[in-house]
């Protein structure tokens, strides 16, 4: 099997990549571990998604109906569903696949990496306490509720303030558990604001900042846990220890890009993703990354606009059509964690630089400049770790390396 | 008197204030028209779209309100999509229509992941 664009992974960054890279007429092959496309939106009945990208607001399932009719109409994608991908041969340009069709190899001339992110767990975040049945991940509870119909538990607790907590949060109240509280280790939620509101102040369910688990209780089941405040080191302040009685304990503690695929490549230790230029480039020229493999998002709008551009490159690279030139680095003040894309090809166009911040800030301007010459500046009211910002320039206006800072508007 | 209040029309969520000065609903901090929409409806009538799963017996379908729902009777709602019964549902099924007079639908917005059998 020989294909000018491979995608390892069909979720909403592998379908989108696949729609731009066909439009370009180049051969492309998405390759799916699970039974059916969509990834995780399949499971996110909530509404919420697409207002960006779609215009309209719809559940995770029906942005993820959307894109598999698109991929249905073009002539250029095959999909292999029920399929893993064992190895990635660099070399040779030639990925292993497994599926109930045994072993095989394809061949690629670019390569697409939308493998998406894996939750942290218990053993990640070193919970202490015994381990009954009974503590999930966030992402697992809600494929067992949404996908399944099973429920989880009567007397939940969620540790942990990410989005798909406060989400599960309000889907198991209105299923009729009782969500005693969410705790949050950090002084700040790195869930959206909108999912604080609308997810855990609807329904009357605490917020404990600073707050963390100290010991899980129970022999076959969960049956409680010790928790209590930590001071601004994390330390457990031990004099604020107290019990909770409870049969579930939710963990949304995270998300870490899934590259166990593809360990030789340069690791950001900020995002655990990849390093990429405004191709979606990673360091290997016929390699392309996107979507939650590459960074952790907030929003699946904000995963397709990404994968699209990944796609475009990945087939004008299989097409011989990509123009090379020199790179100039992306450079960012102390506030900012990390930049998408770390670095920029010279050339025309526009560019969308992502970030986040590390701590909350408000009215400032996000200031780009290039040589001590501003080439974008952007207002914003407010940012937090937790929502990622994006400012978006000209190319053709960048002469060397870039700086992105973030100044205060008030004195 | 002046309420504060998170937008949750997008994942912006820009920060109202909500003023009520004798009839009138003064809204600020929002970006955009569907902010003024959100807080003078949280003032007056507060509305969400639900969402929940039917089991059927070919499988578990995601179902949604097509229209946001007064959340007062969300509650009662939640209830009559848990007891619906069906063979089989599709993309896009009707479930339940004008639930609770309403004027909103319950419908089907994904099939069966799995085939599943009890």
């Amino acid at each position: 099997m020989q294909y000018d664009v491979v995608i390892i992974g069909g979720g909403p960054s592998g379908m989108a990549a696949a729609i731009e890279s066909s439009k370009l007429n180049a051969k492309t092959l998405i390759i799916e571990r699970n039974e059916t496309l969509g990834g995780i939106l399949n499971q996110c009945i909530h509404n919420g998604f697409g207002l960006h990208y779609f215009k309209e607001e719809l559940t995770g399932p029906e942005y993820a109906f959307k894109f598999r009719e698109l991929i249905l109409n073009e002539k250029n994608i095959d999909v292999k569903l029920n399929t893993f991908v064992t190895n990635i041969d660099k070399e040779n340009n030639v990925v292993t696949i497994k599926s109930s069709n045994g072993v095989e190899n394809v061949k690629y001339k670019s390569l697409v990496l939308s493998m998406g992110c894996r939750e942290r767990t218990a053993g990640n975040i070193l919970l202490t306490g015994t381990r009954p049945v009974g503590i999930y991940t966030a992402g697992t509870a809600q494929k067992l509720v949404n996908i399944y119909g099973k429920m989880i538990g009567k007397n939940v607790v969620i540790l942990g303030s990410g989005d798909i907590g406060l989400i599960m949060a309000r889907r198991l109240t209105l299923e009729g558990a009782k969500v005693q509280a969410v705790m949050e280790i950090n002084k700040t939620s790195s869930g959206l604001r909108r999912n604080i509101s609308q997810c855990l102040d609807d329904f009357n369910i605490p917020l404990m900042y600073s707050t963390t688990i100290f010991e899980v209780v129970g022999e076959k089941r969960v049956e409680g846990i010790y928790y209590g405040q930590v001071d601004e080191n994390y330390n457990k302040l031990e004099d604020t220890r107290k019990f909770m009685s409870c049969d579930a304990i939710i963990l949304s503690v995270g998300l870490v890009p899934e590259t166990d695929l593809v360990s030789d490549l340069k690791i950001n230790r900020v995002t655990n993703g990849t390093y990429v230029n405004d191709y979606m480039q990673t360091e290997y020229d016929n390699i392309f990354a996107c979507g939650n493999f590459l960074h952790v998002h907030d929003l699946v709008d904000n995963v397709t606009m990404e994968s699209l551009q990944a796609g475009k490159c990945a087939a004008l690279n299989a097409l011989g059509k990509l123009e090379r030139n020199k790179e100039f680095n992306v450079l960012h003040s102390d506030i900012v964690t990390y930049t998408i894309p770390s670095t920029i090809v010279k050339g025309e166009g526009k560019v969308d630089l992502k970030f986040r911040v590390r701590k909350k800030f408000v009215k400032s301007n996000l200031i780009v400049s290039c040589n001590d010459k501003i080439i974008a500046k952007k207002f914003v009211m407010a940012g937090l770790p937790g929502e990622m910002l994006t400012i978006s320039f000209d190319k053709s206006e960048i002469t060397g390396d870039i700086n992105l800072e973030v100044k205060s508007n008030e004195n | 008197m002046k309420t504060n209040m998170i937008c949750i029309m997008c994942p912006l969520g820009c920060e109202l204030t909500v003023e009520k000065v004798d009839d009138e609903i003064k809204v600020s901090g929002n970006n955009c028209i569907r902010g003024e929409k959100y807080a003078t409806s949280e003032l007056t009538e507060p509305v969400r779209v639900l969402t929940s799963v039917i089991i059927t017996k070919n499988g578990v379908v995601s179902v949604k309100t097509d229209k946001p729902i007064p959340k007062k009777k969300i509650e009662e709602a939640i209830k009559l999509i848990g007891n619906v019964k069906a063979d089989k549902l599709n993309f896009g099924d009707v479930v339940i229509s004008n639930i609770l007079n309403t004027g909103a639908n319950v419908v089907v917005t994904r099939d069966a992941v799995l085939d599943f059998k009890e």
